[in-house]
C-alpha cells in the first residue's frame, strides 16, 4: 500500500502512479479544476507535493505548451483519480510524471486531506511507496527542513544571464528581469508586449543590472520564503525609484520588504484559479491565479485590511499603498509606490493556469516604461 | 451604494404551466428571487398561471395574481399594482417574451415600470438572431456561419454559402421548438418552413453545421461595477446536435485543457458585456472544434436558464438568488457567499466532485412519434447526480432516472450501434451495452463523435461498473470552494472513499441533537408526477421545520425547490432507491420517513423501508395497499356499502378475455401500479382487448392487469381530503370538465362543481369521510368519483382511492386558500384536525377556480391530440372569476388556447355525438362564427337551421378538411373521436390544429365549456385579482 503521511501523523492510502520513490516535501493543495500541467511545471512549488482538489487530473494529457519551466518543479502530485490520456496532448500525465522521476499517487480521499490541512495548517509530508514502514517515513520527514526561512530562489535560479528578443516584433523596452523561479507565462507576457528581456540570476549585484541598461525592472515569483532573502531585498532597494518596476508574487513580497513590510507564513496559503482580489484604486474586482504560502503585513502590523480604501504611509521611496486586497481573507495582494513608479500583486496576472482577468497589468506596466 | 431605494415595488413574472423546455427551475428561480427581494423590503407584485409553484404561494409576494401570462391580463395587474420595476429575467423564456411585448406595446412607459436586470435593448440583441450575430461579430467572435429568412424562398437563396448540413432555428421559441437538421435539399425545405411558422416572429436562423463538435456552457453573472464571473461550466457528453436539455452533462467541464477553458471564459465575459446584460445571471453556449480548438458563439440567454438551476445545484451557487440582488442594485462583492457565510458571492466556485445530469423522457407516452433527439428539445425531465468521480455520478444519474420501461438491449450489437449513431432516448444504455459486447472506442467515437475521455470513462463502467463504488460511502458536502473553507450549508451527496486508517467513513455531517424527519422527493419530472409533488415535499419541509424538527430532504431533481439547501435542514441530493434511502437514514435516525408527498417515488420505497425496520410517519403500508389492491379495496367498499364500477383482474389472455364478459364492455384496462395512466385505455369489444393485452398489457413479470367497467358519459370528480385517523375534513371537491375516460391529470376541472346538486355534493362527502376513515388515514386522500345520471337520479360511484398527496393538492390549496400539504404533514407529525381549528368546509364558494392541463402536443407533431386514460400533460394552469366561464376562458388563455372571439368554427362529432354537437355549433353560430364541418355532422347541424358550410374529407381529395385548417382558414376545432388510429381524419384534424396553433377541443363538454367562456369573454379583458385579496376574510 502507497500512502501520503503528514508530520502529524495523519496518513491517507492510495495508490503510486508515479515514479515508484518515496519523498517528502511541505504538503499543500491547488483548487483549480485544470492547468495541472502549468502548476507542477511552475518553480514556486519547489519542495512542495501538490494536492489537486479536483479528483480527475490528466484528462487532456501534457503538452509543450503547457510548460511554465523546463521541467517538474513539485515535488509529488497527490490526486482522487488521475487519468492518463493522451487524446490531442503530446504525452498521458503519468507517464510524463514517471518519466520526470516524480511521484504521484492517486485513489487518496483527497478531500478529507484538504481538509484537514485547511484546519491544521500546511505541513511537512511525504509520499511513501510499497508498504513503507510508517515509523521510517515519520522519520524521514522529520528530517525535512520546514518552509519557514529557506532560502529557495537559489535552488531554481539560472546560473548565467540570459537576453530574450521581443516576440511581437516590434521594439519596445528592455526590461531586467531577476529569475527568482520565473513561470514561463510571464516570460511570454512581457515580450509578446514588445519588451526584451534581460534575466539575471536572483544573486545578482544591481549594478550588474543596471548595466545593462534596462528601462525597467520585473521581480518575479518564486519558491521559498521571502523573509529568507535578505540579500536580494537589499538589492532591490538599490533598483526601486530608479527604474519603473513590477512585481508578481514573490516579487511583490520582495518589493514590500524593500520598502519595509514583513512577511508571514499564512496557514495554508493561496492555490487556485478563483481567488477574487479588488483593485482599491479603481474598485475592479479580478478573478485570480494565485499560488502562494508567505503574504505581507501592512505597514500597522495588520494581516488584513478591514477597509476599502488603499493603506498609504510615507517610505524611503515616497508615498506607498496597499492597493489590492484579497477578498477571501482580505490579505494584502499588492502594493504601489507612485513616485517610484513601482507597483506589484501577490497574484500572478499571467495566469497560466488561470484566468486571464489580470493580464492588462503587463499593458500598464509597459506603458508606465514608455511614460 | 448597495439596495436602491428608487424603487419600491417589483413585478415578477413566472413561466407558467410546466412545459418542455420550461420546467421547474424557474418556480425554483422565482422563489429564490421572491424571498430574497422580500428580505431587501420591497413589494413584490407576482404573476404566474402555475398554481402548482412555491413560489405563488401567498406569502411569497405582496400580491400573488394567477392569471394568464398575457400581456393583457399582466397590463391589468400593473395598472391595478403600479410596480416600479419589472424583473424579467427570472421566468424563462415566457417571462422574457412578455416583458418584450409589454415594453414594444408602450405598457412600461405609459406606466412607468422599469426594467431591471436585462433591459430591452439586452434583451434583443440576445434573442435577436441577426442581431446577435452582429452583436458578436462586432465583439471579435467567431459565430457559425449563418443567415436569417422569413420566407422560404430568403432561406433557399442561402443555402450554398452554408452547406449541408444545416441547422435551422426558429426566432423566439422554447428550447429550440420547432427546428432541426436539414441534412438534404428536401429537408431543408420542410425544415424552414415549419420553422418560420413556429417563430413568434416568423423568422429562422439557418446555420453552418457544428455537429459533432463538443458542447460547452459557461454560466456567467455581471453586475452594476461590470465585474463578471464564471459560476460553472457545463459539458454536453453529447456532441453538438442533440439539444443541451436532452443530452446528459458534466459539471465542470472535463475535457479542455486550462489554455482552452481560458479561453472560452474570456469569450463569454466577452458575450455577456456585448449583449449588455447589466446585472444577472446568463449562459453562453460554445461549440469546440475537437480537432482544432476552434470556438463558436452558439447562443446566449440573458437569464437564468435550466443549465443556471443546474449550475447553482451543482456549485452550491445560488444564481437566482443573487441575479435579483444585483437587480436591485448590490454588487457581486456586498453579497455573502451563503455556504462559507465568510467570503463573498464575487468569486468562482471551484468543485472537487463531479455532476453529471441526465434528461428524462417518455416518449412511451406518444406513439408515433420521432423519438431520435435533435436539436429541439424532447425531455420532460432530469436527474442530477453527484459522485466524487465521472463514474460515480453517471451511475448515480442513471439510477437516478427511474426509468418506467427499461431499455431494449435484446438486440444485435449491429442495431445497438446504428440506435447509438442516431441518438435516442437510450443511446448511453445503448453505448454500454455495445461496450460490454466489445466494441471498439474508435467505432463508437466514429458513430457518435462523443469525445474518447468520455468512452473511455464509459468503457471502464460497462467492464466494472462496482470499481466506482469501492470503498465506503461517506457523506461529503458541497461548499463552493472544494473545501477551501468551511461550510456552513448542510448540502450533501454520497461519495465512496477509501476509509480512514481507523475504518470510519469520515462523513461531513453536522447532525445535531434535534430530532429529525426524512422527507422523500419525487425525483425527476415526469408525465404523471412533476411540479405538484414537489411543491408537497417542500411544504412538508417547511412544516417538519415549523414543529422544532430538523426536516432532511432526499431528492436528485436539479430544477426543484425542494433541492434548493434553504428548504430543508440537511439536503440529501442523491437518487431515490431503496439503497441509498436507507443509507441515509442509518446515519440521520429520524424520527421517521414521509411518503405521502412525492407521488409514486416514494410510495414505492414503502414496503421495504417498512421491512427494513423504518417508521414510516401517517398513513400506514398496509393502508396504502388497502387502497392499491383492488381486491382489498373491492371488499373495504362493499362493506362501506358504496358502489363501484364491476371489475376484475387477470394475469393472463384467457383469465381476462373471461373476465371481461363477467365486468361488461365497455371496459377500462391497465397494468396494476401505474402512475399517469400509463399504458390505459378504454376497449369497447373483445377484439379491442385482446389486441389491447397483445400490444402492451401482459407484462413479462406476470403482473396483475385490471379491467374495469367504463362508465361512459359519467361526470368525474375528485376530492382531496385531510384525515387524522378520527376526523375528516374535505379539502375540496372538484367536478371535471371533461366526462369520465378522460385521465384525470389532462382533464380540466373546476371547483367548486358547477352542475352537482347539494344532494350529490353531500353524498360524496360522506363517502369520502367513510373511506378515510376506513382505510384509517393519516393525512391526505385524494378519492375520484363518477356521477351518472340515470332517470331516477344521479348515482355515484367511487372510481379509486390514494391515500397520499395527489397531483391537485397545490391547486385547491390555492383555490381554497388553505396550504393542504402542510395541514396534512402536521397531522401526521401527530396533531389533530381539531386542534388544527379548520373549518368543516374550506371551499368558500366566493368565486370560481378553473384547473387546466397543458399537453406537449407541438413539441410531438406525429402523437395524437386526442385526450384518453393515458396521461400526457406536462403541467397545468389556474383560472379564477366569479363564474365559471370566465374562469375557464382564463384557463385555456393561460395554457396558451386562448379561444378565439370571433372567426370560424370547424365542427366534426361522432355519430352519438350528432344531437349534442349540433346545439353546440348553434350556440357558436349565436356567438358570430361562422360554422364548417364535415358532411355527417354538417347535416345534423344544417337541421337546426344554422347556416355551415362542407368541407371534404381527407379521403374525398384536396381540399378538404386538413387544407383548410393548414390554410388558415379554421380558428377553432371542436372533433370528438371516430376512430383513433393514426392517419384517420381524425388524426389529420387534431394534428393539422396543433401545428397552426388553433384550439382543438376533443370532447363535447369541453366544447360547451368553450363556447360559455368565448360569451363571457365578449365582455371585456376579465378583471385580475389576486389570491391575497380572494382569501382575505371578509
Amino acid at each position: 500500500m502507497s500512502f501520503v503521511l503528514l508530520e502529524d501523523g495523519t496518513r491517507f492510502d492510495g495508490e503510486a502512479v508515479g515514479a515508484p520513490e518515496a519523498v517528502t516535501g511541505e504538503v499543500v493543495f491547488n483548487t483549480a479544476m485544470s492547468g495541472y500541467q502549468e502548476s507542477v511545471t511552475d518553480p514556486s512549488y519547489a519542495r512542495q507535493l501538490i494536492t489537486f482538489t479536483y479528483p480527475h487530473i490528466g484528462n487532456y494529457g501534457v503538452s509543450e505548451a503547457a510548460m511554465e519551466s523546463d521541467r517538474i518543479h513539485a515535488r509529488a502530485v497527490i490526486m482522487r483519480d488521475a487519468r492518463n490520456h493522451t487524446r490531442g496532448a503530446e504525452r498521458g500525465w503519468l507517464d510524463w510524471l514517471r518519466d520526470g522521476g516524480i511521484p504521484a499517487i492517486t485513489g487518496v480521499d483527497t478531500r478529507a486531506l484538504v481538509r484537514h490541512i485547511r484546519d491544521a495548517g500546511s505541513m511537512r509530508g511525504g509520499v511513501f511507496v510499497d508498504d513503507t514502514d510508517e515509523a521510517a517515513a515519520a522519520a524521514a520527514i522529520a528530517a525535512e527542513p520546514a518552509m519557514s526561512g529557506l532560502d529557495l530562489a537559489r535552488e531554481v535560479t539560472p546560473s548565467e544571464p540570459l537576453e530574450l528578443a521581443a516576440t511581437n516584433g516590434s521594439r519596445g523596452p528592455t526590461i531586467a528581469l531577476i529569475d527568482t523561479g520565473v513561470k514561463s507565462s510571464i516570460v511570454s507576457s512581457l515580450r509578446a508586449r514588445g519588451a526584451r528581456l534581460q534575466i539575471h540570476p536572483c544573486t545578482s549585484d544591481a549594478d550588474a543590472i543596471l548595466a545593462g541598461s534596462p528601462h525597467a525592472v520585473m521581480l518575479v515569483n518564486g519558491p521559498g520564503d521571502p523573509a529568507a532573502l535578505d540579500y536580494l531585498v537589499e538589492q532591490v532597494r538599490r533598483l526601486v525609484g530608479r527604474l519603473p518596476m513590477f512585481g508578481v508574487c514573490l516579487g511583490h513580497q520582495l518589493l514590500c520588504r524593500a520598502v519595509g513590510l514583513e512577511t508571514y507564513k499564512l496557514r495554508f496559503g493561496h492555490r487556485g484559479a478563483n481567488h477574487p482580489v479588488k483593485d482599491l484604486t479603481t474598485g475592479r474586482i479580478e478573478i485570480t491565479s494565485q499560488n502562494h504560502g508567505f503574504a505581507v503585513i501592512g505597514p500597522g502590523g495588520e494581516h488584513t485590511i478591514e477597509d476599502d480604501r488603499p493603506v498609504r504611509w510615507e517610505t524611503d521611496f515616497g508615498t506607498a499603498e496597499l492597493t489590492h486586497i484579497n477578498l477571501y481573507d482580505r490579505t494584502v495582494e499588492g502594493l504601489r509606490l507612485p513616485e517610484a513608479r513601482a507597483s506589484t500583486v501577490q497574484y500572478h496576472p499571467e495566469a497560466g493556469p488561470g484566468p486571464h482577468d489580470a493580464l492588462h497589468l503587463f499593458d500598464r506596466f509597459i506603458e508606465a516604461i514608455g511614460a | 451604494m448597495p439596495r436602491r431605494d428608487d424603487i419600491h415595488r417589483i413585478l415578477i413574472l413566472g413561466s407558467g404551466p410546466i412545459v418542455i423546455g420550461q420546467a421547474a427551475e424557474f418556480d425554483y428561480s422565482g422563489a429564490q428571487a421572491c424571498k430574497v427581494l422580500a428580505e431587501e423590503g420591497y413589494e413584490v407584485i407576482l404573476v404566474n398561471s402555475n398554481p402548482a409553484t412555491i413560489m405563488t404561494d401567498p406569502e411569497f409576494a405582496t400580491a400573488t395574481y394567477i392569471e394568464p401570462l398575457l400581456p393583457g391580463p399582466v397590463t391589468k395587474v400593473i395598472e391595478r399594482e403600479r410596480p416600479d420595476a419589472l424583473l424579467p429575467t427570472l421566468g424563462g423564456q415566457t417571462a422574457l417574451n412578455l416583458a418584450k411585448a409589454l415594453h414594444e406595446d408602450g405598457t412600461l412607459e405609459r406606466l412607468g415600470v422599469e426594467l431591471i436586470g436585462a433591459d430591452y435593448e439586452a434583451i434583443r440583441r440576445a434573442e435577436d438572431r441577426e442581431l446577435f450575430r452582429e452583436t458578436m461579430i462586432s465583439a471579435g467572435l467567431r459565430v457559425p456561419r449563418s443567415a436569417t429568412a422569413t420566407t422560404l424562398a430568403d432561406a433557399l437563396e442561402h443555402i450554398d454559402e452554408i452547406g449541408l448540413p444545416a441547422i435551422v432555428r426558429p426566432a423566439f421559441t422554447l428550447g429550440g421548438q420547432g427546428g432541426g437538421i436539414a441534412r438534404s435539399r428536401e429537408d431543408y425545405g420542410r425544415i424552414v418552413a415549419g420553422g418560420i411558422a413556429a417563430s413568434p416572429i416568423g423568422q429562422v436562423l439557418i446555420e453552418e453545421s457544428v455537429l459533432g463538435w463538443g458542447e460547452f456552457e459557461l454560466e456567467v453573472m455581471r453586475d452594476r461595477n461590470d465585474n463578471v464571473v464564471i459560476v460553472c461550466s457545463i459539458e454536453n457528453v453529447d456532441p453538438m446536435g442533440v439539444h443541451t436539455g436532452d443530452s446528459v452533462t458534466v459539471a465542470p467541464q472535463q475535457t479542455l485543457s486550462d489554455e482552452t477553458y481560458q479561453r472560452l471564459r474570456d469569450q463569454a465575459i466577452a458575450v455577456i458585456r456585448a449583449v449588455g446584460v447589466e446585472t444577472g445571471g446568463s449562459n453562453v453556449q460554445f461549440a469546440v472544434n475537437p480537432e482544432s480548438g476552434e470556438i463558436v458563439v452558439i447562443e446566449m440567454n440573458p437569464r437564468v436558464s435550466r443549465s443556471s438551476a443546474l449550475a447553482s445545484k451543482a456549485t452550491g451557487f445560488p444564481i437566482a438568488k443573487i441575479a435579483a440582488r444585483l437587480a436591485v442594485g448590490y454588487a457581486l462583492e456586498e453579497i455573502a457567499n451563503d455556504i462559507t457565510r465568510a467570503t463573498p458571492a464575487s468569486f468562482e466556485p471551484t468543485i472537487d466532485y463531479v455532476v453529471v445530469k441526465w434528461p428524462r423522457f417518455a416518449f412511451e407516452k406518444f406513439h408515433g412519434v420521432d423519438a431520435d433527439l435533435t436539436t429541439h428539445m424532447k425531455s420532460v425531465g432530469e436527474a442530477m447526480a453527484i459522485g466524487r468521480t465521472f463514474g460515480q455520478a453517471f451511475l448515480k444519474a442513471m439510477r437516478s432516472r427511474e426509468l418506467d420501461v427499461a431499455a431494449d438491449l435484446d438486440v444485435s450489437l449491429e442495431t445497438l450501434l446504428e440506435r447509438v449513431a442516431r441518438a435516442g432516448a437510450s443511446r448511453f444504455d445503448e453505448l454500454l451495452e455495445a461496450l460490454r459486447r466489445g466494441a471498439s472506442l474508435e467505432t463508437l467515437a466514429q458513430a457518435t463523435s462523443i469525445d474518447p475521455w468520455f468512452l473511455r470513462e464509459l468503457e471502464a463502467l460497462a467492464r466494472s461498473p462496482e470499481a466506482a463504488f469501492a470503498g465506503v460511502r461517506s457523506y461529503r458536502s458541497v461548499d463552493t470552494c472544494a473545501g477551501e473553507f468551511p461550510a456552513t450549508t448542510p448540502y450533501h451527496y454520497s461519495a465512496w472513499e477509501r476509509p480512514a486508517p481507523d475504518g470510519s467513513a469520515r462523513h461531513e455531517i453536522a447532525r445535531g441533537e434535534r430530532p429529525s424527519v426524512v422527507i422523500l422527493g419525487s425525483g425527476p419530472n415526469r408525465i404523471g408526477q412533476g411540479i405538484e409533488f414537489d411543491y408537497c415535499c417542500v411544504h412538508a419541509a417547511m412544516t417538519v421545520r415549523a414543529s422544532g424538527r430538523d426536516a432532511v430532504m432526499i431528492n436528485c431533481n436539479p430544477e426543484t425547490v425542494s433541492t434548493d439547501y434553504d428548504t430543508s435542514d440537511r439536503l440529501y441530493f442523491e437518487p431515490l432507491t431503496l439503497e441509498d434511502v436507507l443509507a441515509v437514514v442509518e446515519l440521520e435516525a429520524p424520527e421517521g420517513v414521509i411518503v405521502q408527498f412525492g407521488g409514486q417515488t416514494p410510495l414505492r420505497l414503502a414496503a421495504g423501508l417498512e421491512r427494513a425496520g423504518v417508521r414510516l410517519l401517517g398513513t400506514s403500508v398496509d393502508s396504502i395497499d388497502a387502497a392499491e389492491d383492488r381486491g382489498r379495496f373491492g371488499e373495504l367498499l362493499e362493506r362501506l356499502g358504496f358502489q363501484a364500477p364491476p371489475y376484475a383482474t387477470a394475469r393472463t389472455l384467457e383469465e381476462a378475455l373471461e373476465a371481461a364478459d363477467t365486468v361488461g364492455y365497455p371496459l377500462l384496462v391497465r397494468p396494476s401500479y401505474v402512475l399517469g395512466g400509463r399504458a390505459m385505455e378504454i376497449v369497447y369489444a373483445r377484439a379491442d382487448l385482446e389486441n389491447y393485452l397483445r400490444r402492451s398489457a401482459t407484462a413479462p413479470d406476470g403482473r396483475e392487469i385490471f379491467l374495469d367497467h367504463f362508465l361512459e358519459n359519467a361526470i368525474e370528480v375528485d376530492v382531496d381530503a385531510l384525515c387524522d385517523g378520527r376526523d375528516v375534513v374535505i379539502g375540496g371537491i372538484m367536478q371535471h370538465v371533461e366526462e369520465a375516460g378522460i385521465h384525470s391529470g389532462d382533464s380540466a376541472c373546476v371547483l367548486p362543481p358547477h352542475s352537482l346538486g347539494a344532494e350529490m355534493l353531500d353524498q360524496i362527502r360522506e363517502q369520502t369521510r367513510g373511506i378515510a376513515l376506513a382505510l384509517h388515514v393519516v393525512g391526505l386522500l385524494n378519492v375520484q368519483f363518477a356521477v351518472i345520471s340515470r332517470p331516477a337520479g344521479a348515482e355515484l360511484y367511487v372510481i379509486e382511492a390514494n391515500p397520499r398527496a395527489s397531483r391537485t393538492v397545490p391547486f385547491v390549496s390555492k383555490a381554497v386558500g388553505r396550504p393542504l400539504a402542510k395541514l396534512a404533514c402536521s397531522l401526521m407529525l401527530g396533531e389533530t384536525l381539531a386542534s388544527l381549528g379548520l373549518p368543516s368546509e374550506l371551499m368558500s364558494g366566493r368565486f370560481v377556480a378553473v384547473k387546466e392541463a397543458v399537453l406537449p402536443f407541438n413539441r410531438f407533431l406525429g402523437a395524437d391530440t386526442l385526450l384518453g386514460p393515458e396521461m400526457r400533460s406536462t403541467g397545468e394552469v389556474m383560472g379564477v372569476a366569479a363564474d365559471f366561464p370566465t374562469a375557464f376562458a382564463k384557463a385555456q388563455a393561460a395554457a396558451g388556447a386562448a379561444l378565439p372571439s370571433s372567426g370560424t368554427v370547424f365542427v366534426t362529432v361522432t355519430d352519438s355525438d350528432k344531437a349534442a354537437g349540433a346545439g353546440l355549433a348553434a350556440q357558436l353560430h349565436d356567438l358570430g362564427f361562422a360554422i364548417v364541418a364535415t358532411s355527417g355532422t354538417a347535416d345534423a347541424i344544417e337541421r337546426m337551421g344554422v347556416p355551415v358550410r362542407k368541407l371534404r374529407k381527407v379521403a374525398d381529395g384536396s381540399p378538404h378538411v386538413v387544407d383548410a385548417i393548414a390554410g388558415g382558414e379554421v380558428d377553432l376545432v371542436i372533433n370528438t373521436p371516430t376512430g383513433s388510429g393514426a392517419r384517420s381524419d381524425g388524426w389529420e384534424i387534431r394534428r393539422a390544429a396543433v401545428a397552426r396553433g388553433i384550439p382543438c377541443i376533443t370532447t363535447l363538454s369541453g366544447g360547451q365549456a368553450a363556447a360559455r367562456a368565448i360569451s363571457a369573454a365578449r365582455q371585456g379583458e376579465p378583471q385580475v385579482v389576486s389570491l391575497q385579496e380572494l382569501h382575505r376574510t371578509p
